[in-house]
C-alpha cells in the first residue's frame, strides 16, 4: 500500500461506476468475513469445510472487485487499502451482509437471501458493456450457483426438519426480511449504470429473485414475511452498528501498524 | 441409532476418461448433502470432475479369509497372459 | 461406523480358538515385516487395533483442535491474500481431521464416540494447541515450526503398516506442503519489516520454539510405546531421531530470518554433524498434557459449544432426511 493511499475518510468523489463496484465488492467482503467466523465452530465438521469454501469464494470476488474499483477511482488504492483503510461510512455493502451470524439457521437465511440476489446480479452482468466486470461476474456466478445450492438446501432441511429448527429459521427470516428491500431499491448509481448498459436494472431482477425465494420457502414450509419499507441504506454508506465492529476487528493490524508490509 | 449422520463412501473421477476411484468416507444426513460434502472435503484442489457417493452400509465386501478360494485359482491360468505364448521374433504385429 | 461389508470383521477376527491366535499373529507380523499393508477386515492383534485407534483419533483431534488457535486470527489477518490463505489452511486442517476420523472408523469405532471422548476430556490431542496465539507472528510461527514438526512426524506415517492410515497420511502430507511455506513467508515478511514487526517475530519464536520441539514426544528413554510401534511399523523413527532432524533443518532457517532461537546451548557440533541443543523442560510438557496449559479449557470449551450448539442442526437434517425417505416410500 502506498503512503498516499492511507486516508481514513471516504476520499475523493467516486464515479457511479466505482461506487457500484464497491457495493458488490464490499458485500462479498463483509459476507465472507462473517462466514469465516464459523470456521472451527460449525455444527458439523463437514459444515466447517463448506462454510470455509463459501467464504473463500466471496473473499476472492471481493479482491477482484475492489482491485478494479481502486483502479477506476484512480487514487492509487489497491484491494487492501480499500478493505483495511476505509471507515464504515465509506463501505457500500448491502446492510444484510453485515448482520451477525446468530445461530446456524440465521446464517443460512442471510446466505440464501443474498445468494439469490447475487445470482440475479451476476447473471445480469454477463452482458455488461464493461467487459472486465462481465468476466468477473462470469467467474462469480459459478461460485454463487453452488452457494445457493448449499444455502437453499440447508434452508429446506432446517425449515422442514424438526419443530425447533423450523421455529428458529422462521424467526430468522422474519428478523432479516426487512433488509431485503434494499437489495432492489434502485438509486441514482443503479439507474446510471443501468442506463449505460453496465449493470442490469434492479427492477427486472426483483421478480426473478422473489420467485426463486418463494420456491425455496415453499419447500422449506416457511412463510414469506410481509414487505417492509426501505429504511436501511448500507449501499449508501449508512450502516447498522454491526459494521463498525466487523471493521474494527478486520482492520486491527493495518490500523495499529500504519504502513507496515505483511 | 447413532447421533451422528450415517457414513457415505466417496468415489471421485479425477478427469474425464478415468474411472471413479474410492477416496474416503464422510458423514451426511442425506445423499444430496453427501455429494456436497464430498465436493467440499475431497475436491478442494481440483481433484475431481465427477462424484459418486453411496451409503457405506450398502457395500458388500469379500472376506479376507476367503482370499485363497476367491483369488488363488486365477494364479495358474498363465495362459491368459500374452507373455505365455512364444512367437518367433521375426513375426511382427502380434 | 464403517459398517457391513467394509467394516464387519473377517471370519478369523470373530471365530478364533485360543490356540490359533499364535499362528494368526505370526502371519500378521510376517505381513508387516514384508511391508505388506494391513487392511480393515484383516486379522490383527487387538493391541495393534487399540494402538491405532488411540493414535489416529489423537491425531484427528489434534487437527480439529488445531483449527482454533489459527482460526483466532482469520478475522484479523492483515491483508486479503493472507486472510484467504489462512482460511484455506484452517479448512485443510478440518479436512485432515475428517480423513483421519474416517481412517479410525475402519477400525470399528464411530466418529461420534471419538468426539465424545475428546469433549469429555478423556482423549488426548497435541498439547501444542493449548498455547495461545497472541500476535499475528504466532500464525507465522505455527506454520513454520508447528507444521514443520508435524510434517516431519507425518511423512514416515505415509508408510505405516495400516492401509487406511497410510493413505490418509499421503493425502495429508501432499496438502500440507503449502502450510509450512506460508508460515515461513509470514515470518520472512515480518523479519524484513519494521522493528516492531521484527520484535513480534522474535517474540513468537521465543514462545513457540520449545513447545514445537516437544511435539516429537518424550525422549526415547522415556517413551513407552516406541519399541512395539516400530515393530508394527506404525512408527518408523524414534522421537529423538525426528527431533534432531527437525532442529538440524530449522536452525539454519532461523538464521536466515535473522532470528535467535531461544536456546543458549544450541550450537553446531562438527563431530556429530548435528546441532546440539539444551535440556527440554519436560515438566512443562507433562503439565500441559495433564490439562494445565494456558488454553486447555478454552479449546475444549470451544469444541463443546460448537458440538452443543450444532445439535439442533444435525437433528434437523436427520429428521428432514427421514421425512424425505418416508415421502418417497409413500409415493412408490
Amino acid at each position: 500500500m502506498s503512503a498516499a493511499s492511507r486516508s481514513i475518510t471516504p476520499g475523493p468523489v467516486q464515479s457511479a461506476h466505482c461506487r457500484y463496484l464497491l457495493r458488490l465488492g464490499d458485500t462479498s467482503l463483509v459476507l465472507g468475513q462473517r462466514l469465516a467466523e464459523w470456521v472451527g465452530h460449525s455444527p458439523a465438521l463437514e459444515e466447517d469445510l463448506g462454510l470455509a469454501n463459501l467464504s473463500l469464494d466471496l473473499i476472492g470476488q471481493a479482491r477482484l472487485l475492489l482491485s478494479y474499483a481502486g483502479e477506476l477511482e484512480g487514487q492509487g488504492r489497491d484491494e487492501d487499502a480499500l478493505a483495511f483503510l476505509r471507515d464504515a461510512p465509506a463501505f457500500l455493502n448491502m446492510t444484510l451482509a453485515e448482520q451477525p451470524n446468530g445461530d446456524f439457521g440465521r446464517t443460512i437465511v442471510r446466505q440464501c437471501l443474498l445468494d439469490a440476489w447475487q445470482l440475479e446480479v451476476y447473471a445480469g452482468l454477463a452482458d455488461s458493456s464493461d467487459r472486465r466486470l462481465a468476466s468477473i461476474a462470469a467467474k462469480a456466478i459459478k461460485e454463487t450457483r453452488y452457494h445457493f445450492r448449499f444455502s437453499s438446501g440447508w434452508l429446506v432441511r432446517l425449515g422442514d426438519g424438526t419443530e425447533e429448527s423450523h421455529r428458529r429459521v422462521q424467526e430468522a427470516l422474519n428478523e432479516l426480511w426487512r433488509f431485503t428491500t434494499e437489495l432492489f431499491a434502485a438509486d441514482e448509481v443503479d439507474d446510471a449504470l443501468a442506463a449505460a448498459g453496465v449493470a442490469p436494472g434492479l427492477a427486472e431482477l426483483q421478480p426473478r429473485w422473489s420467485a426463486r425465494i418463494d420456491e425455496v420457502l415453499q419447500e422449506a414450509t416457511l412463510v414469506r414475511p410481509a414487505p417492509v419499507p426501505y429504511q436501511w441504506h448500507g449501499k449508501r454508506g449508512v450502516h447498522t452498528e454491526y459494521l463498525g465492529h466487523v471493521l474494527a476487528e478486520m482492520q486491527h493490524l493495518q490500523r495499529t501498524y500504519p504502513g507496515a508490509q505483511w | 441409532m447413532s447421533n451422528d449422520w450415517p457414513l457415505y463412501e466417496v468415489f471421485i473421477r479425477s478427469r474425464s476418461g478415468l474411472e471413479h476411484k474410492h477416496v474416503g468416507s464422510l458423514h451426511a444426513a442425506d445423499a444430496a448433502m453427501a455429494v456436497e460434502h464430498a465436493r467440499d472435503v475431497y475436491t478442494r484442489r481440483q481433484e475431481g470432475v465427477s462424484i459418486w457417493v453411496m451409503r457405506s452400509s450398502d457395500i458388500v465386501a469379500s472376506d479376507p479369509t476367503d482370499a485363497d478360494a476367491l483369488f488363488e485359482p486365477a494364479r495358474d491360468k498363465v495362459y491368459r497372459h500374452p507373455t505365455f505364448y512364444a512367437i518367433p521374433d521375426e513375426v511382427k504385429n502380434l | 461406523m464403517y459398517t457391513q461389508g467394509l467394516d464387519s470383521l473377517g471370519k478369523e477376527c470373530v471365530h478364533t480358538a485360543a490356540g490359533d491366535t499364535a499362528a494368526l499373529e505370526a502371519r500378521f507380523q510376517g505381513k508387516v515385516d514384508a511391508d505388506e499393508k494391513i487392511e480393515p477386515k484383516d486379522w490383527m492383534p487387538d493391541a495393534y487395533r487399540q494402538t491405532l485407534i488411540r493414535q489416529i483419533s489423537q491425531h484427528a483431534h489434534s487437527e480439529i483442535v488445531g483449527m482454533l488457535p489459527e482460526g483466532n486470527w482469520i478475522s484479523r489477518a492483515p491483508t486479503l491474500r493472507r486472510k484467504a490463505v489462512l482460511i484455506a489452511k484452517v479448512q485443510d486442517e478440518g479436512g485432515h481431521g475428517m480423513y483421519l476420523y474416517s481412517a479410525a472408523e475402519t477400525l470399528g469405532i464411530e466418529r461420534e464416540q471419538m468426539l465424545e471422548q475428546l469433549l469429555a476430556g478423556t482423549a488426548k490431542y497435541s498439547s501444542i494447541f493449548n498455547y495461545p496465539t497472541l500476535t499475528w507472528a504466532d500464525i507465522g510461527a505455527i506454520g513454520w515450526l508447528v507444521d514443520g514438526a508435524a510434517i516431519m512426524n507425518q511423512i514416515p506415517i505415509c508408510r505405516c503398516s495400516y492401509g487406511p492410515y497410510a493413505r490418509a497420511m499421503v493425502r495429508i502430507c501432499k496438502e500440507e506442503s503449502f502450510h509450512q511455506r506460508q508460515g515461513f513467508e509470514i515470518m520472512l515478511a515480518l523479519a524484513r519489516g519494521t522493528p516492531e514487526q521484527q520484535a513480534m517475530a522474535q517474540d513468537a519464536l521465543n514462545r513457540w520454539w520449545w513447545p514445537s520441539i516437544m511435539m516429537f514426544g518424550p525422549s526415547d528413554t522415556e517413551s513407552r510405546h516406541t519399541a512395539q510401534s516400530m515393530r508394527w511399523k506404525i512408527k518408523r523413527f524414534t522421537n529423538d531421531e525426528l527431533r534432531q532432524k527437525f532442529i538440524d533443518i530449522t536452525a539454519p532457517q532461523a538464521q536466515f530470518l535473522g532470528l535467535q532461537i531461544p536456546d543458549p546451548d544450541l550450537a553446531w557440533d562438527e563431530s556429530t554433524q548435528h546441532f546440539k541443543f539444551g535440556q527440554i523442560d519436560w515438566s512443562e510438557f507433562q503439565a500441559v498434557l495433564k490439562g494445565h496449559g494456558p488454553c486447555n479449557r478454552e479449546r475444549l470449551e470451544a469444541r463443546r459449544s460448537a458440538h452443543e450448539n450444532g445439535r439442533w442442526v444435525r437433528e434437523a437434517a436427520a429428521a428432514h432426511a427421514e421425512k424425505q425417505r418416508a415421502r418417497a416410500q409413500r409415493a412408490a
